[in-house]
């Protein structure tokens, strides 16, 4: 969903601008209550996972392709302002250094891919935990349903904003409708990948997911309950 | 420590192989925003990047002719830097609040590493 120059107007890609950089501080205040010896050097890695998987784009019917946007996968793995700003860290990477994304579209960019994904992922993701089984498929479903949502979401705010500030005027519901059908699928796609990985580090070091505390807090404070 | 330090080591050689091979096989066709505004007539209001110059734009090194190398080589220094920024990034808001509360950290630490 890499927006170039171009599609949106100047202003409205001066206000993205605003609106990222001051998500950017408000991630950066909250993820240091996130970061510790061992999530710090595990966020860097989930950044460059996010940025080598966003590479795959994998086809969504004749003549699309997708892929992983990452929010909910990193917001799961290290918490959601440290998860928003390793996307955001992929998406100035893409922007700088690989023409991926437009430079006066950055904040869109991040607005789009970063906040909304990670923070709006994470409500999303919340919501689910605190009404699904407390254990390893409650916490995959979540996850899950929190990535196939934050695509779709992702593309809802665009259309939001170019609803602003379009470079061309065209017809809002018909590009809701096709931005939110072929957003739903790639949101698939993004469950997948987003359960596979969270699976996967699950299974060989539950303690490293930030998702995952409120397991292993009750497990923690039934033990130190047993022990005094 | 070094358990966390195999685990990271096996992470990013799997980000590596993602980024550096298989990026290779990647679908080509327009990803679902592109698609949108072809369908919709607004993709002509794109405009190139001013990074369109970039040795490393698109997602290639210039210079490398090879296809498979050029794609690959690129994806491996993009995970390297993304890497390295943003450990770089956490370690520094890690530090800012670890002063406070060190000694915790190490207590916590060394109990659920044994």
């Amino acid at each position: 969903m890499h927006v170039p120059d171009g599609f949106l107007t100047a202003p409205v890609s001066v206000a993205t601008g605003v609106v990222a950089a001051g998500g950017v501080a408000y991630a950066i205040r909250g993820a240091r209550s996130e970061l510790d010896e061992k999530t710090a050097p595990m966020a860097g890695l989930v950044a460059a996972f996010v940025f080598a998987t966003q590479m795959i784009n994998f086809p969504v019917g004749a003549g699309t392709s997708g892929h992983l946007m990452g929010g909910v996968l990193a917001a799961v793995l290290v918490g959601p302002y440290t998860g928003a700003l390793c996307v955001t860290v992929v998406l100035i990477v893409q922007g700088l250094l690989f023409a991926d994304g437009g430079l006066t579209a950055l904040g869109t960019n991040i607005v789009l891919m970063a906040l909304v994904t990670a923070l709006g992922g994470w409500l999303i993701f919340r919501g689910l935990v605190k009404t699904l089984p407390k254990n390893r498929g409650g916490l995959l479903t979540a996850s899950g349903i929190a990535a196939l949502l934050s695509v779709p979401l992702a593309a809802l705010v665009f259309v939001a904003l170019y609803v602003v500030g379009g470079a061309v005027g065209i017809d809002l519901g018909a590009l809701t409708a096709t931005m939110l059908g072929v957003h739903v699928l790639i949101g698939l796609g993004e469950a997948a990948i987003t359960v596979a990985v969270v699976g996967a580090v699950l299974s060989a070091r539950p303690d490293l997911v930030y998702g995952a505390r409120h397991l292993t807090t009750e497990l923690t404070l039934r033990s130190s309950k047993a022990a005094s | 420590m070094s358990r966390n330090r195999t685990f990271l080591l096996i992470g990013l050689a799997v980000a590596l192989v993602i980024a550096g091979v298989i990026s290779f096989y990647a679908s080509s066709s327009p990803d679902g925003l592109e698609y949108t505004a072809g369908e919709k007539g607004f993709l002509d209001s794109a405009r190139d990047s001013g990074t369109a110059g970039s040795p490393l734009a698109d997602y290639g090194v210039a210079g490398v002719d090879n296809e498979r190398l050029s794609v690959g080589l690129a994806g491996i220094i993009g995970v390297l830097i993304v890497l390295l920024l943003a450990t770089l990034l956490t370690t520094v808001l890690k530090g800012r609040r670890t002063r406070e509360d060190t000694e915790q950290n190490a207590t916590s630490d060394t109990r659920s590493d044994s």
